[in-house]
């Protein structure tokens, strides 16, 4: 049953991310990229990461994705007639070998390593997002202030690039 | 049970793809997109670990990386609307006014 439910997660990110990749139309772009975020959830899940498929869905799906449509439809962008790079072929089979040779690298090695403290068990007993919050806010309470600060840096960033420039010659002519 | 190397395999192939979007994509929209997919490969993989290793880092790193990336589509498109309200295309191949 899980290996159904991965298969299909799987499956879909991918197709959805190359379809990002190849569909035309920006908006079409946008909401392969939406069922992209959503079957990444999904895998999330299989994960036992709860709280990372909210987060998943509610600030990929619900706020940066919105806020792409949101620029799409104010820019009212025409679809390019040349949309791909020039040269986009001789990318494609490098990047094929490529990918190739690193998933048979991938497949074949076992990834074994030291467990850490947290096994499944012990999460499922308190409960995913309790477990994340109890180690945000004890051992990541540094990393947790820098993103804050770092937030509050793009927050003003973004007003101050958006914000309608003053005509340059408004002095000059009073 | 699915094998960690299944994930890793997964998140491999949505990277190479964000990574081809990002060089063969002229919109400079859709390669903020790709970037994001190259983020979202990233999380799956960081996730996997740490569900297969028995660790919270992934999960907290993971986290932390879809805080910035909020912070880069709002910078990332502030920027977009600012070069198109000075009638360039959204063309990345014809912005180059910080060359020299």
């Amino acid at each position: 049953m899980v290996l159904v439910f991965f298969a299909y997660f799987a499956l879909a990110s991918i197709a959805a991310g190359v379809l990002t990749v190849a569909l035309k139309h920006p908006v079409h772009c946008g909401l392969a990229l939406l069922a992209l975020l959503v079957h990444v959830s999904g895998l999330f899940i299989l994960l036992n990461a709860e709280f990372l498929w909210a987060v998943q869905i509610i600030v990929y799906a619900g706020a940066i994705l919105v806020l792409y449509l949101f620029v799409l439809m104010l820019m009212n962008l025409k679809t390019d007639d040349r949309y791909l790079h020039s040269s986009y072929l001789y990318f494609l089979t490098p990047a094929a070998i490529g990918s190739l040779s690193v998933l048979a690298l991938l497949v074949r090695s076992p990834f074994g390593g030291a467990k850490g403290d947290a096994p499944t068990e012990a999460i499922l007993e308190v409960g995913g997002t309790h477990a994340v919050g109890i180690k945000m806010f004890s051992e990541y309470l540094l990393q947790f202030e820098i993103i804050g600060v770092f937030l509050l840096g793009a927050v003003i960033g973004a007003i101050v690039l958006a914000k309608t420039p003053k005509p340059a010659n408004k002095e000059r002519k009073a | 049970m699915i094998p960690l190397s299944a994930y890793v395999a997964v998140s491999a192939v949505l990277f190479i793809t964000g990574l081809l979007g990002v060089l063969i994509r002229r919109n400079f929209i859709i390669v903020l997109m790709s970037v994001e997919i190259m983020l979202n490969a990233a999380n799956i993989n960081l996730v996997a670990f740490s569900h297969y290793l028995e660790s919270m880092a992934g999960q907290m790193v993971a986290l932390f990386i879809n805080a910035i990336a909020a912070g880069e589509a709002a910078i990332g498109l502030a920027i977009i609307i600012v070069v198109f309200r000075g009638k360039i295309s959204t063309n990345v191949d014809e912005m180059n006014f910080l060359k020299w």
